[in-house]
């Protein structure tokens, strides 16, 4: 392990931002820290960067617990939602200013960061004020110039968030491939679950201080731990398999398990076992999908086949996807079967 | 136009353009450019004679470089001092923080003839600092200047260290710069309009700085502003102080040139703004901060508290005799102290003619400043209209910096004989101290006029209200407080004001900075006594008008001083 956080405790006066918090990254991999604003995931992170005092807990590189050393000792990169360019000097000043400050020599410099701005596509624009860049070339310039030092962990805070969605989701696919190219140790911060699926090696789910759950993006999404984390990550209900007969059930669930569902976990069939009344309709780019009070369980929504239009009122019978359903508290089975 | 429906119409614009520049051009441009002709005409010729005559002359350059060492030692003094108190007083949080915040403040508003009389107090004989042996030398005059604009510069860096964003300097930090090296490669660059903005407002006040100089520097000891006065008052030669009026006003605008420029450059500095509390506790690596603070507010607490001591000595021990005696015209007759002979009043008396003449004053200033800023506030479409806005707006700061010496100096020349003859008149006085006040009006309004967001008042217009509502709506609940703390710094000037007052002020209709220089030009510890305590009662009032004022300081708007 390269980074090793253990039983981390963060206060603001009587509030627990971040609370008895461990985790552990590997050299090169990219650990997403998804939350809610307010969770407590950006102080963990100003924390590894020593930007915030701990109140209890041990942060430790390579073993070696870090508490006595401050910020600029710690060989850590840290990219913020906004940048923050240095706005008194071009796109080259901003980059180069680690290596400045490691003592590189100035034409070591200027190759380092010819190839920097290369690799964030930003390449011949060094010369730049940055207050002439796109918010999105803003973000590249930082992040070229948080990698410029080669780090030996790159903290970002949500880097990304203030970018409108078409370049985010471009920037966040570009993003991963630039870390992986250039083998960067990641911690990465987010509320965005998009972002935190494209992004990650690993993800860790936290709300209100507490890690929930740290698990690999597939095996996050087939198996969330609670109902807090289901619901975080866009499951729409949460209900005990024994809410169902046992001939809607799924094949494999016992009947103590609890099961998340999200808007295409149930499908309306004219033979399925369910059966309920239309209570609305829905159109969306995904499909159509319909409303459905369902006796003893309550509304729920299900997908509608093309060219199947049930009228409000009208009584319909639905069927559990088994591919598109989540167990909760599960853990250790595989990706293909439900438990 | 502007098409949102400003509440003024085309005709009330024209009226409010009016009378702002009827009172500049007639109380400030006529007075003023009076005195640059007198130095540069000799009948109805130019003839720059005079300039050479007494720009050659040894005692104007020992004048002209006491002036510039002054105000570079003092101003450069007041920035070491002042940075480490705006970093503590605004980027940390402690308990008592307003308190000191409040106290560091008081220095600034107090008149210049009160910092005079405690610096005095200090360092006469008998003075807790006596043996410093420092009473009229350079070093007491530039200790008094650092104590008067400390706070210029706390407050004007201060405010905008609280909004610079802390991450700027932490993303510094996580690329390897120590904390020195962070502060001076990224906060430095980033503070330094505000810098630059205090430095020239800090070495304008310390080179027109009257009556503090006056009463420090002892006799030997002269500056541009002073040697004008002497010229004035005591050789009538009025040509070479024109000549000296000219080149003051010369220096003067270079340095506004620069505190306009630096101005907009902080307006513009918006990229690593934030708006969210940047301060935190005192950490350890704040002790540096910590002591060169607490050094600076002992600094300022010592003269206010040998002023308070003072005062209350008798020659019998502790009492109120010099507060008594401010009944009285003080003792013995004077011979010529160089503003007429002894005192016609009481202290008393002199201290009523202040109060009715600073409501006067603050009226008029009030009036001018308020219509000015209406207009100015306005962003009209066409360059042409935007750019004499931002002409009007220069001319109307100009008062700041020209001397109130010149400004006084200016009225005896032009306003005493027809078509204007105001030399009798009991507003001339007002008139010269709404001049010196109309700058801090327009400072205090105007940054708060411009912070009201153009689409509340479109919102407002689409809601359906015309355009006087608009103004009623929008502006005026944001004005309201703000016109508070104006009216407040506007009585406070014009109560302190001494340069323009002390050439214009009848000798039997004193006000009490003028009454307080006369007793401390006045031989005997009974006089010492009364000029402590007029001061104690002077910076009273003061302080309790500002203290006042400040509570309706509107919080967010970014007033300037």
């Amino acid at each position: 392990m390269s980074l090793d956080v253990h039983q981390l405790r963060v206060t603001f006066g009587a509030n627990r931002a971040v609370d008895d918090v461990s985790l552990s990254i590997a050299s090169g991999e990219v650990v997403v820290l998804l939350g809610p604003s307010g969770c407590g995931k950006s102080t963990l992170l100003r924390a590894v960067a020593g930007l915030e005092p701990v109140a209890g807990g041990v942060i430790s590189w390579a073993g070696a617990d870090l508490h006595a050393v401050p910020v600029h000792r710690r060989g850590f990169g840290l990219l913020f939602q906004d940048g923050q360019l240095f706005p008194h000097r071009d796109v080259a000043g901003n980059v180069e200013f680690g290596l400045r400050m490691a003592g590189m020599p100035a034409h070591a410099r200027r190759d380092r960061v010819r190839d920097l701005l290369e690799l964030v596509g930003l390449g011949g624009l060094g010369s730049r004020r940055v207050g002439t860049l796109s918010g999105g070339e803003q973000q590249r310039v930082a992040l070229a110039r948080s990698l410029a030092p080669s780090p030996r962990l790159l903290l970002l805070d949500e880097p990304l968030s203030a970018l409108d969605r078409g370049l985010r989701d471009r920037l966040a696919v570009d993003l991963r491939d630039i870390l992986t190219r250039t083998g960067t140790t990641a911690l990465y911060v987010t509320h965005d679950q998009d972002e935190a699926f494209t992004l990650a090696d690993r993800v860790a789910v936290m709300d209100s201080g507490r890690l929930l759950q740290t698990a690999e993006p597939h095996e996050l999404w087939r198996h969330p731990r609670n109902e807090q984390v289901a619901h975080f990550l866009g499951y729409s209900r949460c209900l005990p398999v024994a809410a169902f007969e046992p001939a809607a059930r799924p094949v494999g669930v016992r009947p103590g398990q609890v099961l998340a569902l999200r808007a295409d976990s149930l499908v309306v069939e004219r033979d399925g076992p369910l059966q309920g009344r239309v209570t609305g309709r829905h159109v969306t780019r995904a499909g159509a999908s319909v409303s459905v009070d369902v006796d003893g369980i309550g509304v729920v929504l299900a997908r509608v086949h093309a060219g199947d239009q049930p009228a409000v009122g009208a009584t319909v019978r639905l069927r559990l996807q088994p591919g598109a359903l989540a167990v909760l508290g599960c853990s250790g089975c595989g990706p293909t079967t439900i438990c | 136009m502007d098409r949102h429906g400003h509440w003024l119409t085309r005709g009330g614009l024209a009226l409010a353009a009016a009378l702002p520049a009827a009172f500049l051009a007639i109380f400030f441009v006529w007075p003023v450019s009076s005195i640059i002709a007198r130095g540069v005409l000799v009948d109805g010729t130019v003839d720059l004679g005079g300039f050479a005559e007494t720009l050659g002359n040894s005692r104007t350059l020992r004048v002209i470089g006491q002036t510039l060492a002054q105000s570079v030692v003092g101003t450069t003094l007041a920035v070491l001092l002042g940075l480490p108190g705006a970093y503590l007083l605004y980027r940390c949080r402690f308990p008592g923080r307003g308190a000191v915040r409040a106290l560091v403040t008081v220095p600034f508003v107090l008149p210049t003839v009160v910092v005079g009389v405690a610096f005095r107090s200090l360092l006469v004989d008998g003075g807790p600092l006596a043996f410093l042996g420092a009473d009229g030398t350079f070093g007491a005059v530039v200790a008094a200047l650092v104590f008067f604009n400390y706070a210029v510069v706390v407050r004007t860096v201060g405010a905008m260290w609280a909004h610079l964003d802390p991450r700027a300097e932490q993303a510094a930090r996580a690329l390897g710069a120590s904390p020195a090296r962070a502060f001076l490669e990224i906060t430095l660059p980033a503070l330094a309009p505000a810098i630059a903005s205090a430095a020239s407002l800090v070495f304008l006040f310390c080179a027109t700085a009257f009556g503090t100089v006056l009463i420090l520097g002892g006799p030997a000891y002269g500056t541009v502003e002073t040697e004008i006065w002497v010229q004035t008052t005591q050789f009538l030669d009025l040509r070479t102080a024109a000549v000296l009026s000219t080149v003051q006003l010369l220096v003067v605008t270079a340095s506004l040139v620069v505190s306009g420029w630096s101005r907009r450059r902080r307006e513009t500095a918006l990229q690593i703004q934030t708006d969210t509390d940047t301060a935190h506790r005192v950490r350890r690596a704040d002790l540096p901060a910590v002591l060169v603070t607490t050094l600076a507010v002992l600094g300022l607490l010592a003269p206010l508290a040998s002023l308070l001591a003072g005062s209350l000595r008798t020659p019998t021990g502790v009492g109120l005799d010099n507060f008594a005696n401010l009944a009285t015209t003080g003792s013995g007759a004077s011979a010529g102290d160089g503003l007429g002979s002894g005192l016609e009043v009481s202290v008393w008396q002199a201290a009523l003619n202040s109060l009715r003449i600073a409501v006067d004053a603050t009226w008029i200033a009030m009036l001018v400043g308020v219509l000015i800023c209406l207009l100015v506030s306005r962003r009209p479409r066409r360059p042409a209209a935007r750019r004499l806005l931002g002409a009007f707006d220069a001319a109307f700061m100009l008062p700041l910096g020209v001397s109130a010496v010149t400004v006084g100096f200016g009225f005896l020349i032009t306003l005493d004989r027809p078509p204007l003859d105001l030399r009798s008149s009991a507003v001339l006085v007002p008139i010269a101290q709404a001049v010196v006040a109309v700058p801090l009006v327009i400072r205090t309004l105007l940054p708060v006029l411009r912070s009201v967001d153009q689409r509340l008042r479109e919102a407002a217009a689409v809601l359906g209200a015309g355009p006087v509502t608009v103004f009623a709506a929008v502006d005026l609940p944001v004005l309201g407080r703000s016109l508070g703390l104006a009216v407040g710094f506007a009585f406070a000037v014009s109560l302190g004001e001494f340069g323009a007052t002390s050439f214009l002020a009848r000798p039997d209709r004193p006000t009490l900075p003028v009454v307080i220089f006369r007793l401390i030009g006045r031989p005997g510890a009974d006089n010492l006594g009364m000029a402590l305590a007029a001061s104690v009662v002077l910076a009273t009032i003061t302080t309790v008008v500002i203290g006042l004022a400040e509570r309706l300081r509107v919080q967010s708007a970014g007033a300037e001083l």
